[in-house]
């Protein structure tokens, strides 16, 4: 079983208590009636589904129920670090070479 | 005024308590999987400059770090999240009328009937929770006083720890059933 570290629990916690929710960072529009239909689709519907490293919502729904952000490995299914919701995207991953 | 209400409460049948699977035991080598007592409980909401003004009120200290619990009283408060905590009293007092009087930002949900407590005690308690429940149960990452919401098998528990071979499970009353049989299956499993 995978472990996964929240970041309000402060500790590493089985997978079962975990659902993914998502890519992360992906920023409404404040004023969404005034988005073209283009980039509505793109806010909407397309996501990166990279192979390799993505960023992603996850929450610890049967633990303390917090939403919060996971950088994963697609390839390895290796999670190499998480942080708070609200907190910018880490500029420079763990153990990372560039 | 007041004494009518009192009464009208205590005759009403749609507030009688009515216990489910009250009474219920397993006992197996090792481990005795029981459930407990009805209780009063809350599901209380609240942010950190509330969180003075609730300790005092309901007589216990919120705790603010993950996994733990506070005990007074016959009372007991346990983090599930950082703004979230349940509170349990078994000393018949009502913690929601303790929260009533405080003006300080918060919620406070009524869920005394919602859950039902679960006992599990004996050297090979932590073995029979683990036989649903991924947590490490060990002592050191665990102790006496540790507690968390997690899973059991495919229903959502509140896990306490209340003695080095006792644990409490707080499982919804819906799920009980589920709940009591998973844990008493595990207890015959843990005896092997
Ligand atoms: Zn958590």
């Amino acid at each position: 079983m995978l472990l996964i570290r929240c970041p309000y629990c402060e500790e590493e916690r089985p997978e079962l208590e975990f659902r993914n929710a998502g890519e992360a960072h992906i920023a409404r529009s404040a004023n969404i009636a005034a988005e073209s239909d283009d980039d509505f689709e793109k806010f909407f519907f397309i996501r990166a589904n990279p192979k390799g490293v993505i960023y992603e919502r996850w929450r610890h729904i049967h633990g303390c129920a917090r939403f919060f952000n996971a950088v994963r490995d697609t390839v390895t299914d290796k999670f190499v670090m998480t942080y708070k919701a609200g907190e910018p995207k880490p500029e420079k991953l763990p153990g990372a070479s560039k | 005024m007041a004494k009518a209400a009192a009464k009208t409460n205590a005759a009403s049948p749609s507030v009688e308590r009515r216990p489910a699977l009250a009474g219920r035991a397993v006992s197996a080598a090792g481990v005795k999987v029981e459930i407990l007592p009805p209780a009063e409980r809350i599901s209380l909401r609240a942010p950190q400059a509330s969180l003075a003004a609730l300790s005092k009120a309901l007589g216990v200290t919120l705790p603010a770090k993950p996994k733990t619990s506070a005990t007074k009283g016959g009372r007991t408060a346990l983090w599930l999240g950082p703004d979230e905590w349940l509170i349990i009293d078994e000393a018949g007092k009502d913690p929601l009328a303790d929260c009533a009087k405080v003006s300080a930002l918060h919620s406070a949900v009524g869920i005394s009937h919602r859950n039902v407590a679960i006992s599990v005690t004996g050297p090979a308690a932590a073995v029979t929770v683990n036989a649903g429940c991924p947590q490490d149960l060990s002592l050191d990452a665990f102790p006496v006083g540790a507690a968390s919401r997690t899973i059991l098998g495919k229903s959502e528990i509140v896990l306490m720890r209340t003695a080095a071979d006792a644990f409490r499970v707080e499982c919804w009353r819906s799920l009980s059933d589920y709940v009591f049989t998973l844990l008493s299956e595990a207890a015959s499993d843990a005896a092997n």
